[in-house]
């Protein structure tokens, strides 16, 4: 019966019914092993690639617009081509990832913060606090995200100089993209913290004589961190779709630190001259992330909470 | 021959963990005209019968054994198909929660005219006819009109009988009703429960009637079927089983519904269900808990409520005139005495449960005063101000589910109000409390390493219990602390309430719907109605005498039960 | 329920005053609208002049107050780059713009709503997976990369259809429109497709979860044990409630596709309001991206209040609230 903190802490995760759904749900453990490997690749890139693609010293304009390896004209050095710089398509793809990975995570991250923060204090402060967190909310879902983060980056982009901004331009983008989701967590954690706040628990902490602060953070938050987590990683695969957007519209990241989507706008440009495998891998390599961050995200809001979306 | 026959079935839940028998090997008869009652506490398998005979068992469930013959005829193999078309025609069902059993966004009438064209094929204007014939014969008035309203536009009780109505749509031969009358209020469950043994009587239809409530069984039914952990322990005519049960489980049972007729000390005989510990050899008095008397002992009553008064707004609106308010407490008065047990009883919405929050600054009342041992406590306002009163008075929630926090440890639960109004010098000293306070309240120190799911609805009651002790508070404010619990468990706790009550000399108010509880617990009681004060009067003559209508009524409202 | 929709209004307008000062500060506080308008050659005194004809020194209020006046009446000055009225440039790019919206979101809606009551009803069957795997794809797959694709396929392999442009636009007084000449059909069926698949994945999800959601109820259950055809309590039963949640997304999203427009604009140069948009961008085109941004917002406020109003017609509970007294 006696178990150690840390032996009772993996028992707890192990005999939890998430866990069980978990390991009996094979899309649930294939898309969290690809996750899992697209992350790691992507986060070692510099170890795991072949060629560096900011080393200019290494590109040789000979080897511009390679087809992949398998193609005629192929050459086995570069396994998926090269673009009209001659870097290797494989090598930028894996530091793409990283930066579009590094992107996601990040904004993500900051917008949670923001959202659950705003979120709590509104639901369980209620009254003129919530009005007004809820009316800013409403007036900013009144765009879209990816208007917002257009947006934002649009005006930065004004303000700053060009050189200073393409020094910026990944913070500004984490920064766009981060401010256009905190909403949709705020929301969540306002109706789950309105629902949990008059349960009985939280009245029993307020005869004990606990202070707001006190049961907000010890007791309703706990609590409502299922939802959360999956509006998370579901945003996370949104993050990186709408960095790779930006990026691909020419307003996020420049080429010097080129992520998926400007890969991907890059290529664009010689996808009729049919040197598809510029565009096309980079495309690839998003969808895979997207989709199984996406299958991993489904599986969980199926198991903690259906009705989210 | 039985209209319904129940032969042996068993039903099984295939799990993660291994099957779970829900019912196992249960054989029942039903005869035309009679109501046959299915007792027991939660788990006891009552609504799997029921859902097995009208072949909507939740899946993943089964049955393995067994075959249920309406009219001699095997239906429980029947085809889809087949089956549906029994449902409803031969076999009607009634669910326990009349607020979700309707489809909010049609009118009654749509719905009933829907169910008695599908099984009768009269024609939209004869079934028209026959759905407002059947809303008078349960009992709503004006059925023509009412009948083109939606349900939000009906009460609970008003929206049982539709469902009822709906129930008897083709002349069903057979009801199950399952809980009917559980969410309603007593005087309305009365009612429904007339109209039920009616509808029986009239059309010569047999009804299973599902319940928890020995009461209920004692109103209405012929036969009753004692059931426990999925199998049938007793069967028999019902003035027979509940005057002299055979089965030790139907002992326990009845002998722990509270009586309404006299006051006893404790309940006997409860310990078949769940074991818990007695209460340890902690000598109170010498213990930290038992220092709590020590209190400074105030001239006059300890708690002293003038005026006290509670508006909801219902209504937002920038325009103070049209703004609509709830008035859920209006200017209530009274004492609680030193050591007394103060109960308060009424229906939902009474507002008794409002006064209990105000007391215990869960609401800021919007009238009145609180007194506390003299002090007045609606004049306070800073924390710091309060919080000392906070420590001597505790709360007892209802819902044992909800109120304990699911994302902590027990032993968390109960050192929080100890180490917030630092009661405990050490962090041993505090561990050691919390110990001792489970041992008390029955669970044993093993409790304390264990979070809430790992427990049941009783022994939650025991882990708010323990946290309520763990201020040393003079003061207890108990809002029906038992009324989400089987009545067994319900006897135990109510055994344990007694008990540190009067070993702690605790002040205690005790908010209850029901009055055998009350009269078992309470010392003086309060009755209330609509947010307004009836009567207040010693426990005994309020029984035996009450002064006020509503009392009265509220008296010959409580099912006849225990005659033995 | 006037005077809910008349808080509704309030509301609206109060909204649409806070997008108005973000766009009236954009307009004002980035960069120096003078410097914008003018070219490197104009005189200091010509500058000066030009700050008093635009009331750039007027207290700041009042400046708003005529922002927000002149906006009303669809005034929102020159383009910096391309010296027009900009009211004219929105005029010109609106039609291209709604039609492409418009054929998007009945697509969205005219496939959405019925994948997701099937994947609702028959969860385990074949079709119903291949749906969801579909609708995994529509999430996965970036807005831009599905135009690439399509681009890709039916223009650059196949060459059936047109990758760019409008077509073919007939001009019916004011309006200009594409859905009446071969050349224009073909040519929005790419873009209109890349568009309406994304929308179409989130409906279709929604009507699933709130479908499944329904058919838990009590009311479902007691229904089928009066012996109710599964068909009548699908669709009769428990369509209509799903309804209400779909109504509020659905309405959202179909704001929201007007503004996913820049996207696909941008991706098939069609030449919308979006592309303008991300042109002005890119150009610091201030007063195109406040008239806009406008635009926009006024769009979903109209929105959410005919779903305000859809609410009345659905949910009878919302109608006769004020008559009921029932507990």
């Amino acid at each position: 019966m006696e178990r150690g903190v840390v032996a009772d802490f993996f028992f707890r995760i192990s005999d939890s019914d998430l866990w069980y759904s978990f390991w009996h749900t094979p899309i649930a453990v294939g898309s969290a092993a690809l996750s899992l490997i697209l992350i790691v690749g992507a986060g070692f890139a510099p170890f795991i690639a072949p060629f560096n693609p900011f080393d200019l010293a290494t590109l040789d304009l000979l080897d511009s617009n390679l087809p992949p390896t398998w193609q005629v004209g192929g050459d086995p050095r570069y396994w998926l081509g090269t673009d009209d710089q001659g870097r290797d398509i494989l090598s930028a793809v894996l530091y793409g990832s990283r930066i579009s990975l590094l992107v996601g995570f990040a904004s993500v991250a900051l917008s949670l913060v923001v959202g659950v923060g705003l979120g709590l204090v509104s639901g369980y402060m209620g009254g003129r606090v919530d009005a007004i967190i809820m009316r800013i909310a409403d007036v900013q879902l009144s765009f879209p995200a990816i208007l917002i983060a257009l947006l934002v980056d649009g005006v930065v982009r004004n303000i700053m100089p060009k050189e200073v901004h393409e020094e910026l331009a990944l913070y500004v983008i984490i920064f766009a993209i981060a401010i256009s989701g905190w909403v949709q967590y705020a929301r969540t954690v306002r109706s789950s913290v309105m629902a949990e706040k008059v349960k009985e628990y939280v009245q029993a902490g307020q005869v004990i004589g606990l202070g707001a602060w006190a049961i907000m953070w010890r007791h309703i938050l706990p609590n409502i961190l299922g939802p959360v987590f999956v509006i998370a990683t579901l945003h996370l695969a949104l993050a990186i779709i709408t960095e790779a957007t930006l990026s691909f519209l020419g307003v996020g990241l420049p080429p010097t630190t080129p992520s998926l989507g400007t890969l991907i706008r890059i290529g664009n440009e010689y996808l009729f001259s049919g040197e598809w495998w510029i565009t096309i891998f980079p495309g690839a390599a998003l969808v895979l992330i997207a989709l199984s961050v996406n299958l991993f995200g489904d599986w969980l809001r199926d198991a903690i909470n259906p009705k989210l979306l | 021959m039985s209209q319904l026959l129940i032969d042996n079935i068993t039903v099984e839940f295939p799990g993660r963990k291994g099957d779970f028998i829900a019912v196992e090997s249960v054989t029942l008869d039903l005869q035309a005209g009679e109501i046959l009652g299915v007792v027991g506490e939660s788990g006891a398998g009552k609504s799997t019968v029921g859902n097995a005979v009208i072949g909507l068992l939740q899946k993943p469930g089964r049955m393995i054994q067994g075959e249920i013959l309406l009219d001699g005829n095997r239906i429980d193999d029947l085809d889809e198909n087949l089956m549906r078309a029994l449902r409803g025609k031969r076999i009607g069902m009634i669910f326990q929660d009349p607020l979700t059993s309707l489809n909010p966004l049609e009118t009654v009438v749509e719905q009933l005219i829907e169910t008695i064209d599908l099984h009768l094929k009269v024609g939209a204007k004869a079934a028209r006819k026959r759905a407002i014939d059947l809303l008078g014969q349960v009992g709503i008035d004006n059925a023509e009109v009412r009948c083109d309203q939606y349900p939000h536009q009906f009460s609970g009780g008003m929206r049982q009988r539709v469902v009822i109505a709906l129930a008897l749509c083709a002349e069903p031969d057979v009801i199950i009703a399952d809980e009917p009358t559980t969410a309603l209020d007593v005087s309305v469950q009365a009612q429904i429960l007339d109209l039920m043994r009616g509808i029986c009587r009239d059309r010569n239809v047999g009804m299973i009637l599902i319940t928890h409530d020995m009461g209920v069984i004692a109103e209405v039914t012929d036969r009753v079927a004692v059931m426990y952990h999925g199998r049938l322990v007793e069967l028999g005519k019902t003035a027979q089983v509940l005057g002299q049960p055979k089965h030790e489980y139907t002992k326990s049972l009845i002998s722990a519904v509270p009586r309404s007729d006299r006051r006893i000390d404790r309940f006997p005989l409860v310990t078949y269900i769940e074991d818990v510990g007695d209460m340890p050899d902690i000598d109170l008095d010498a213990h930290w808990l038992g220092q709590a008397k020590a209190y400074e002992k105030n001239d006059g009553p300890l708690l002293k409520l003038t005026d006290l008064s509670m508006r909801f707004i219902t209504r937002h609106s920038i325009f103070p005139s049209k703004r609509q308010f709830l008035t859920a407490v209006d200017e209530v008065s009274f004492d609680i005495e030193h050591g007394e047990v103060f109960g308060i009883v009424g229906e939902s919405g009474s507002g008794k449960s409002t006064i209990a929050r105000m007391i215990t600054g869960i609401y800021q009342p919007t009238g009145g005063k609180i007194e506390f041992a003299g002090t007045d406590l609606t004049a306070l306002k800073t924390a710091k101000e309060i919080n000392p009163w906070r420590r001597q008075m505790q709360m007892v929630f209802q819902d044992p589910f909800s109120s304990l926090n699911a994302r902590m440890r027990v032993a968390d639960i109960v050192a929080e109000p100890i180490n917030f109004h630092k009661q405990a010098a050490s962090k041993e000293e505090c561990r050691e409390i919390v110990n001792d306070l489970l041992e008390i309240v029955g669970l044993g120190k093993v409790a304390a390493r264990k979070f809430p799911h790992e427990f049941s609805g009783g022994q939650r009651q025991r882990i708010s219990i323990a946290r309520a002790l763990a201020t040393r508070p003079r003061f207890l404010v108990c809002d029906e602390p038992t009324s989400a619990l089987d009545v067994s468990i319900q006897a135990q706790v109510l055994n344990l309430l007694k008990d540190l009550q009067e070993e702690l000399g605790l002040t205690m108010m005790f908010i209850s719907h029901d009055l055998p509880v009350i009269r078992q617990m309470c010392d003086r009681v309060m009755v209330m109605k609509d947010g307004k004060l009836c009567e207040i009067a010693a426990t005994e003559d309020l029984f035996n005498n009450p002064q006020h209508e509503y009392s009265r009524h509220l008296l010959d409202l409580i099912p006849k039960f225990g005659a033995s | 329920m006037i005077s809910f929709i008349v808080k509704r209004l309030l509301q609206s307008a109060l909204v649409m005053l806070s997008v108005a000062f973000i766009a009236f500060a954009l307009f004002r506080f980035v960069g120096d609208p003078v410097a914008n308008m003018v070219g490197q050659d104009t005189s200091t005194e010509e500058r000066i002049q030009i700050r008093k004809a635009l009331g750039l020194d007027d207290p700041v209020y009042i400046q708003f107050l005529n922002f927000t006046k002149n906006a009303v009446q669809g005034e929102f000055g020159n383009s910096f780059t391309l010296r027009v009225p900009v009211s004219g440039l929105m005029a010109q790019r609106f039609p291209a713009t709604l039609e492409l919206s418009l054929i998007s979101a009945i697509l969205a809606l005219a496939l959405g709503v019925p994948m997701g009551v099937y994947t609702a009803i028959h969860r385990k069957t074949l079709l119903s997976k291949a749906f969801m795997t579909i609708s995994l794809m529509g999430v996965s797959l970036p807005t831009f990369l599905i135009g690439i694709l399509l681009i890709l396929i039916f223009g650059v392999v196949l060459r059936w259809l047109p990758t760019f442009g409008r077509g073919d636009v007939v001009d019916l007084g004011w309006w200009s429109t594409g859905l009446l000449t071969a050349s224009g059909l073909k040519a929005i069926i790419l873009p209109a497709i890349t568009l309406g698949i994304f929308q179409m994945t989130l409906i279709m999800r929604l009507v699933r979860a709130e479908m499944m959601e329904v058919l838990r109820t009590d009311f479902i259950k007691f229904g089928r044990a009066r012996g109710l055809s599964d068909r009548s309590l699908q669709f009769r039963h428990a369509l209509k409630n799903t309804l209400i949640p779909v109504i509020t997304i659905t309405g959202l999203q179909v704001g929201s596709i007007i503004a996913f427009a820049i996207i696909t604009e941008s991706v098939f140069q069609w030449p919308g309001m979006g592309l303008l948009f991300i042109q002005a961008i890119g150009n610091a085109d201030i007063p195109i991206m406040a008239a806009y941004l406008v635009l926009i917002a006024f769009i979903f406020v109209v929105i959410n209040l005919v779903v305000d109003i859809l609410y009345f017609v659905v949910d009878p509970r919302l109608r006769s609230s004020s008559e009921s007294g029932s507990e």
